[in-house]
């Protein structure tokens, strides 16, 4: 009994008002993920804990939704020929060894450093990544916008090119999505990194992603796609480790799931309307103004642990408010671009239609 | 006609999927203390959570899908190339 009177401490009483908020956020979350392969985490586990649910139920909660969601992403683009499930499984297997070790060395920074210091370790973690990757994914997504070729087929970078023609005999297996053999020496630190960030910053994906893309040489589509396959994977095994512990909120999780099952089918329709390099315009967008986010944190962070002078309640509150808007705009961002091109893509393919239904009438 | 090459909407199907999936939130939440209660132990009760999830999915997976396609969105007819 005692056991029970624990447990119930960690679940909030649910009100109309969080119910309709975890819903919405849900299906935005849903509809960038079903999209890019991610997204969404980064809003709802702080959006749960503003509303009184513990840190570790609120990331327990958001992976036990994440896993369903992916899976029902994952199969609804496997139906668009867009996934390549051994591929998934292969990196979701070592993402989850990357979960492992991430979360052993965030423990450790709390014991050693606090609550203050397991925090900055994660906004700099934030920043510096998407700083580099997401900086980089806008700039090859801005290219081939200038170019003029965003109807041509992807390139593959020259550093794939490399991965694909390295043959360590006994570790070559076949990829469909790159289309040659790799080995799974370069994807297992790929898989390990993943899961690394996923434990650190809750969205694997930003890393996930761009590397299947620029060094295994895969289409952005399949990428994006392939990415659900490792999130189902990597969520299911981590929501089983918190479910042990008893700390995940059902309630909330099927909440969110509710809504983000709306939006990661719709996303996932969307991504037969654009053009392959709007993925990374949503990716490195969303990547780039969420370190805006994280960034205002630093400082706040530093001043707990004494590294930086001291800075007044009322700004750090003021400093927390402008980097959760941040995060919102982030999102509502991503699933406004992602809405647009599908929209544009649909009435583009309407006007194709009728312009073809004119010419056989002729 | 255009009109005959139309598929049929899955009307039924959504509105079955509809019900049930409804029917699962309403138990989920009117008996959220009990249900909370088994899943707050942890231990061998891991397992409720993992299959809560997978059932949810289900059902109101098929029904969102089927949802967009009653509402007439659904995947570009001429799919993109992607090797």
């Amino acid at each position: 009994m005692h056991d029970i009177a624990n447990a119930a401490a960690n679940f909030i009483n649910l009100d109309t008002a969080n119910i309709i908020y975890l819903f919405l956020v849900g299906f935005v979350g849903g509809l960038v993920s079903g999209f890019i392969g991610s997204g969404g985490a980064f809003v709802l586990t702080p959006a749960m804990m503003s509303m009184g649910v513990p840190g570790l139920v609120a990331v327990a909660s958001n992976m036990c939704h994440k896993f369903p969601k992916a899976l029902i992403g994952a199969l609804k683009r496997a139906k668009y020929g867009q996934v390549d499930v051994k591929l998934g499984i292969v990196l979701g297997i070592s993402a989850e060894a990357g979960v492992l070790y991430g979360a052993h060395i965030q423990e450790g920074i709390k014991k050693s450093f606090g609550e203050a210091g397991s925090n900055l370790y994660v906004s700099t973690a934030f920043v510096i990544i998407l700083a580099i990757v997401g900086g980089f994914v806008l700039l090859d997504a801005w290219k081939t916008y200038k170019s003029g070729n965003s109807n041509a087929e992807e390139k593959v970078t020259k550093l794939a090119k490399w991965v694909q023609s390295i043959n360590i005999p006994g570790t070559m297996v076949y990829f469909k999505s790159i289309n040659a053999k790799v080995s799974v020496l370069f994807t297992i630190p790929l898989g390990f990194a993943t899961g690394m960030l996923a434990a650190t910053i809750a969205v694997g994906g930003f890393v996930g992603v761009p590397s299947m893309i620029y060094v295994l040489g895969a289409p952005s589509l399949m990428a994006s796609a392939t990415e659900l396959v490792i999130a189902f994977v990597m969520g299911l095994g981590g929501s089983f480790k918190y479910a042990l512990s008893g700390l995940v909120d059902i309630r909330l999780a099927m909440i969110i799931l509710a809504g983000s099952l709306f939006g990661i089918q719709l996303g996932a329709i969307g991504t037969t309307y654009v053009k392959p390099f709007m993925i990374k315009v949503v990716m490195g967008s969303i990547m780039v103004t969420v370190l805006f986010s994280r960034a205002l944190m630093v400082p706040v962070y530093m001043s707990q642990l004494g590294l930086i002078t001291e800075i007044a309640a009322d700004t750090t509150k003021m400093l927390k408010s402008v980097s959760y808007g941040i995060m919102i705009f982030a999102l509502a961002m991503g699933a406004f671009i992602v809405l647009k091109a599908m929209w544009q893509g649909r009435r583009e393919q309407r006007l194709a239609a009728q312009e073809a239904l004119g010419h056989s009438k002729v | 006609m255009a009109e005959s090459k139309v598929r049929k909407k899955p009307v039924g199907k959504m509105l079955l999927m509809g019900v049930i999936s409804v029917a699962l939130y309403a138990l989920l939440l009117s008996k959220q203390d009990v249900i909370n209660g088994y899943i707050g132990q942890g231990g061998m009760y891991a397992f409720l959570p993992i299959a809560t999830a997978f059932i949810f999915s289900f059902v109101h997976g098929s029904f969102t899908g089927d949802f967009w396609t009653v509402m007439g969105i659904e995947a570009a007819k001429k799919k993109k190339e992607v090797k």
